[in-house]
């Protein structure tokens, strides 16, 4: 068995924190440059090239001041002995990268309290075991602005494809300017009432534009992706093509009498980074 | 061509701003979110006096992230608007006349928006590093505790923005939409 030091995971998770939040990846990059190829609008031309020259700045400024809820996503291998306190490690990790990095400090220690904890912890964490002798360590920092305009439907089966994508439709006409388009749509399909939410989490986790493996959902992603393009909503809402970026749909099996559908909304700033351990 | 305008404002310039109009703002500003906002409207239910002029003022919705040491701010785009919403109509009444943020309003804030010759300006969401360069100074006023949330005055030169919703309840948010669908129909 394989022996990893939680230590190594902290400082992991710092790093990402901060490369998280400073640099976008070259997958939002490339697919904001082509919309703005693609978009016709004038105003919405103009928008995306400011959302161009903010990323392209690269210095240590956050591409976004809200840096987000730190979404730490761990595949962690069976044949690994992590020493230490994992969960610790990840939230010692997040507190070094949003202090040392001067990342904004977003986390309330309770709903309703709202007391701000000081150093954005605790994490999100999220942990699959996998084969082999590896941790794979993803950090997403996940903002709220786009957060706060994510749904979820308990469908009945009778609802069907058809109502599937008017849910989507629905929840991306509702959101309109506030989640600051262009968006990237996260959808999960099936599952259960929590799992389908966490599906559709992990579909923004996909590299941006990367279609779905399975062709009939790939192909639905290329629908809905036109057709939310063709709503008009365009960058921050002011009119144009390019209301989103990317539609991503992940499914799971589900029970016999559901059909749980979950958007999950994310901002162009789709903040991911992965390393592997 | 982007027209040149100063905060605080004054009623006669607000009046002339139509949704749709792009700006460069100069002058000073004052942050404000939620926690914020909760408190000053406090303050008013409770007949006590607000911690900076609100006469002609002008409210940026943003958080900002830390300043590095030698620089005013760190990231400083504008956060979503409508959770201010709540408060907002109170602050018109007693004369705030600028709102920068992103997003929709509701009705209660341009009917205060309307009755009061305020203006709702729309900064770039996701643009905050960009945003940042036109921050010349940030001053903490008041609520440190807060912290990305604490109450700053800012003096701003040529800050890019966008009318959004004018005095006149025009917005940009509907019009903008219709002209692009408009325009793309007819080609």
């Amino acid at each position: 068995m394989r022996e990893l030091a939680s230590e190594a995971i902290t400082q992991a998770v710092a790093r990402m924190c901060v490369q998280a939040n400073t640099r976008l990846p070259e997958d939002v990059k490339s697919c904001i440059r082509q919309a703005r190829r693609a978009e016709d609008g004038a105003v919405a031309q103009e928008i995306l090239d400011r959302i161009i020259e903010n990323f392209s700045i690269g210095g240590d400024t956050p591409i976004c001041q809200d840096t987000g809820m730190a979404c730490v996503f761990l595949e962690i291998g069976q044949e690994v002995h992590i020493s230490g306190d994992l969960a610790q490690a990840v939230n010692e990790g997040v507190r070094l990268g949003y202090t040392e990095g001067y990342l904004r400090k977003s986390v309330v220690r309770d709903p309703l309290d709202r007391v701000n904890t000081g150093d954005n912890t605790p994490a999100m964490l999220y942990i699959d075991l996998v084969p082999g002798d590896q941790v794979k360590i993803t950090v997403a920092p996940k903002g709220f602005g786009s957060e706060n305009m994510s749904r979820i439907a308990m469908l009945k089966p009778s609802d069907g494809l058809a109502g599937v994508k008017r849910f989507i439709l629905e929840t991306v006409e509702l959101a309109g300017p506030n989640p600051c388009p262009p968006i990237v749509v996260g959808v999960g399909v099936g599952g259960t009432f929590d799992k389908c939410a966490l599906l559709a989490k992990r579909a923004l986790l996909r590299d941006m534009g990367v279609p779905s493996d399975n062709p009939f959902y790939a192909d639905l992603e290329r629908e809905l992706l036109e057709q939310i393009n063709a709503s008009g909503i365009g960058p921050q809402g002011f009119g144009g093509r390019t209301t989103a970026l990317a539609v991503h749909i992940e499914t799971l099996p589900t029970h016999i009498a559901g059909l749980p559908c979950a958007v999950n909304i994310n901002c162009h700033v789709a903040r991911h980074v992965t390393e592997v351990l | 061509m982007a027209k040149h305008i100063t905060a605080p404002l004054t009623k006669e310039a607000a009046a002339q701003l139509r949704a749709g109009e792009s700006v460069l703002l100069s002058g000073t500003v004052y942050t404000a979110r939620d926690a914020a906002h909760k408190r000053f409207c406090e303050l008013v239910a409770a007949g006590k006096p607000l911690p900076f002029p609100i006469e002609g003022s002008v409210i940026y919705y943003v958080g900002p992230s830390p300043a590095r040491p030698g620089q005013p701010i760190g990231s400083a785009g504008p956060t979503t608007s409508y959770r201010m919403d709540a408060y907002a109509p109170t602050l018109l009444d007693l004369g705030e006349l600028g709102m920068i943020g992103k997003g929709k309003r509701g009705p209660a804030v341009i009917e205060a928006m309307k009755r009061n010759g305020a203006v709702y300006f729309g900064a770039i969401g996701g643009a905050g590093a960009l945003l940042s360069r036109c921050v010349k100074s940030a001053e903490l006023v008041c609520y440190e505790d807060l912290g990305a949330e604490a109450v700053r005055r800012l003096v701003v030169q040529d800050l890019p923005l966008t009318v959004v919703i004018d005095s006149q309840g025009g917005n940009l948010y509907e019009t903008g939409r219709a002209a692009y669908l408009a325009q793309r129909d007819c080609v």
